[in-house]
């Protein structure tokens, strides 16, 4: 297998177009209120990337793997509500 | 015999599952994760009550400048794992090489921040500018602290790696330090589409 393909160079690979996609997205975008959810949806697959591969968590005590990965769920969870639901619910300032 | 029989696979298991570096740093790791992550939140939260402001002066930030550091942190991060994997293959004069990328990278991040901020220190915007900015010289200073204090961490391996110090046996140091640099990488994974990119 080319060394490419191989952890953890396919995983910088990786990390490399998705940085570049996201880019794209918010730079061209005019996907409108879609970027959003876009774009947290490719920082939340480059955060689990560097987590599991860089961080080795995906070989380490399922515990531990679980309560970071559980953050990042959270965190990617919290932030989209309140992307798509703050502008109803939150008061308008200055 | 039974011993025998059951005794590599629990050495095996226990190889599969290794919880890299320093087990205390994980609980510093955890709290400055969740720190952050309030902060990521809140920053999305005030943007949706300001969000004039925030895409108006997210406008005034030099995007590729951004993506450019954010390629400086991914690649330094893939070097310092690189440097991990040479010292656990015991292929020591290669360690030093890595870690040296991996200096270089960070301190390419620390002077593309110094323009960034140069330039914006000098258009008269400051922390109390607006809202927006607020949060991005607030969060891109803390960050900017983890940079630099990540490349001390970095030069003191590279030193002692140049010594041939970290191996199969001695692993400990290396990947501590390794997983403090992919938290810098990890919290700026965050902080780049947040500051930069979200409309």
């Amino acid at each position: 297998m080319p060394a490419i393909l191989l952890n953890p160079h396919r995983t910088w690979l990786i990390l490399i177009i998705a940085t570049a996609t996201t880019f794209w997205v918010g730079v061209e975008g005019g996907i409108g209120l879609a970027a959003g959810a876009v774009t947290f949806a490719i920082t939340w697959i480059k955060a689990r990337l560097v987590v599991l591969d860089f961080m080795e968590l995906r070989h380490a005590p399922p515990l531990w793997r679980r309560i970071i990965e559980g953050w990042l769920m959270l965190v990617t969870t919290l932030m989209l509500t309140a992307y798509y639901f703050g502008p109803m619910v939150l008061p308008h300032g200055g | 015999m039974p011993v025998e029989l059951t005794a590599p696979v629990t050495a095996s298991d226990k190889a599969e599952r290794h919880l890299p570096g320093d087990p205390d740093l994980w609980f510093l790791i955890l709290a400055e994760l969740l720190t952050f992550g309030m902060f990521f939140v809140a920053y999305v939260g005030y943007r949706a009550m300001e969000t004039e402001v925030f895409n108006a002066s997210q406008l005034t930030l030099d995007r590729t400048l951004g993506v450019i550091n954010t390629l400086f942190l991914l690649t330094s991060s893939w070097a310092v794992v690189s440097a991990v994997r040479a010292a656990r293959a015991d292929r020591r004069q290669q360690v030093p090489r890595y870690l040296a990328g991996a200096i270089l990278l960070g301190l390419g991040f620390m002077v593309i921040k110094y323009f960034e901020y140069s330039a914006k220190f000098a258009a008269g915007i400051s922390l109390n500018t607006d809202t927006f900015f607020n949060f991005y010289f607030a969060l891109t200073m803390i960050h900017l602290g983890h940079v630099i204090g990540g490349t001390v961490v970095l030069t003191v391996l590279w030193s002692n790696a140049r010594q041939g110090a970290y191996h199969p046996g001695n692993m400990r140091g290396i990947e501590s330090g390794a997983i403090f640099w992919h938290l810098v990488d990890l919290l700026w994974i965050f902080l780049f589409p947040l500051l930069y990119l979200l409309r």
